[in-house]
């Protein structure tokens, strides 16, 4: 299944300045996995080992909190989207308006 | 002259320049403005603050701006009401009320946020302002915008009570009714805020904007002679007002100005409480929960700051309790009735959780309580009316008055006997 990942702001100097990027997984868990590999150095500073999402990431299955699904084991399919969102809310220290 | 020191990040400790991040960049953890106080202690005094005018900025010195406040000079120095009816229906000795329904312009607390809030973004170069709420904050930043002449985008539920919403919609913002609950509007003005150059007042600008709800803690401090009260019972949504205040109390004695002793309570609606159920369970993780309260303006599932009204109920040797809708509306009552002050569900909570805590004997009978009041009732009549007594419809005629006063007095409702004929 491939699923887009929304990335915020902040978390963007870790992810090549990318905004979106699609990966692979059945759940989120496994798309999780393949953000990490992808991009260790974001990964390492929100997921800890176990990759559980820090308490200061959010992360949304097209829009809806997966705290209120299946938490990392919800199911995922194509054309889903997986939103990080900072728990303290988005924003951009130098926000523009982008593409 | 600003006594901002910087921000430091609440998780890791690192310290950034005053400007417009406001995450740590290293672990993505919340930022808090941090102040030289010994060069406030230097520069001013309690005396001197004494002095000045009654508004929010009396602090200025504690508060995350550089130049000159540019709202807000009416808002903050409500009334702390001495509640001696009230006191003695719930078996208290000392309470006070920290009125903020009469709180000016926009009758909420939410105008000593948005009065810092706003000030601070207009130094950082925004010039649309914008914000995610449940209703007070929208009003309050679409006031406060229209005076200043800002651009105003405001994000609220589609479930906000319509006075709220006409109190936004008379200052003309950009009113943007997203169809869901709060923590729904939240998330997506997290996405907006990644996309537009739009100051969120309780998004990006977060770290300003919160300060500003210290000022309430200044003032209750002040107004009890510089003494804390052994008691603050607050009401929690997002965790904005409660770890605020225990930082305001906590620089009143850093800086020598106040002494004592605060315990801090939070109050939630059962229907949305995750902060209460996480306290009770002795944890610190905080899992959301879908609200389903007539608390609306406290009916946040997903608190951003509630591990921190964790750490500040907990350090403090406080405590927290949930009320039902049907215990918020009963307080709600009781407040009307005992004190004359019409309050919004919110303070419905925050009264009827200090009921509990006193039948609980958690809060002594002879130590001080302040209780916050954060809210107008008046704006909050469609949660309410459903279940309040209705009004009696009555012809102009004396002798129907009469009629209808006699079945009161034949059913023992009205115990007061009637002056016959004019008293003067």
């Amino acid at each position: 299944m491939s699923v887009t990942v929304r990335i915020p702001t902040p978390i963007r100097q870790y992810t090549e300045q990318q905004a979106e990027v699609v990966l692979n997984g059945k759940t989120v868990a496994e798309v999780l996995e393949q953000f990490k590999a992808r991009f260790p150095e974001a990964g390492s500073r929100f997921f800890s080992s176990e990759s559980k999402a820090s308490r200061f990431v959010n992360l949304y299955l097209n829009d809806e909190d997966i705290r209120f699904l299946k938490d990392l084991q919800t199911p995922v399919g194509d054309n889903d989207t997986l939103s990080i969102i900072l728990a303290i809310a988005g924003g951009a220290p130098c926000a523009r308006i982008h593409r | 002259m600003s006594f901002v020191a910087g921000l430091r990040c609440k998780e890791c400790g690192s310290h950034y320049r005053a400007g417009k991040q406001f995450v740590c960049t290293d672990c993505f953890g919340p930022l808090e403005v941090s102040y030289d106080y010994g060069g406030i202690a230097q520069s001013t005094s309690r005396d001197a603050v004494a002095q000045r005018p009654h508004n929010i900025w009396r602090y200025r010195e504690l508060l995350p701006i550089e130049g000159e406040p540019a709202t807000g000079f009416q808002s903050g120095f409500t009334p702390l009401v001495r509640a001696t009816r009230l006191a003695k229906a719930i078996g208290l000795d000392e309470l006070y009320l920290k009125d903020d329904s009469v709180n000016h312009p926009t009758l909420s607390y939410k105008d000593r946020v948005v009065s810092v809030g706003i000030t601070r973004a207009l130094e950082l170069g925004y010039q649309t302002i914008a914000c995610a709420s449940t209703g007070n904050l929208a009003n309050s930043v679409a006031a406060h915008s229209a005076r200043l002449g800002l651009r105003c985008f405001v994000f609220i539920p589609d479930s906000v009570e319509p006075a709220k919403i006409i109190g936004s919609g008379v200052y003309r913002p950009q009113i943007v009714r997203i169809r869901g609950n709060y923590d729904d509007v939240n998330r997506l003005c997290s996405e907006i805020g990644s996309q537009y150059p739009w100051g969120f007042v309780n998004v990006n600008l977060r770290p300003y904007y919160t300060e500003g709800a210290k000022t309430l803690g200044f003032e209750v401090a002040e107004q009890l002679g510089w003494r804390l009260p052994q008691h603050t019972i607050l009401p929690t949504a997002g965790g904005t007002l409660l770890p605020k205040v225990f930082k305001a109390y906590q620089e009143l004695k850093t800086l020598g100005w106040a002494t004592g002793d605060s315990r801090i309570y939070a109050a939630q609606a059962a229907g949305c409480a995750p902060v209460i159920r996480a306290l009770h369970d002795g944890t610190k993780e905080i899992r959301p929960v879908k609200p389903n309260t007539i608390a609306h303006s406290i009916a946040i599932g997903n608190p951003a700051d509630g591990p921190y009204v964790l750490e500040c109920v907990r350090a403090s040797g406080g405590w927290g309790e949930a009320a039902t809708d049907e215990e918020i509306l009963q307080a709600i009552h009781l407040l009307a009735e005992t004190e004359g002050i019409f309050a919004e569900p919110a303070a419905g909570t925050t009264l009827a959780v200090c009921r509990k805590l006193v039948e609980q004997g958690r809060i002594p009978k002879r130590e001080s309580v302040v209780v916050g009041i954060t809210g107008n009732g008046y704006k909050a009549t469609d949660s309410i009316v459903q279940r309040l007594n209705g009004a009696v419809v009555l012809s102009s005629s004396l002798k129907d008055f009469q009629a209808w006063h006699a079945t009161l007095r034949d059913s023992g409702l009205e115990p007061l006997s009637i002056h016959q004929g004019a008293s003067r």
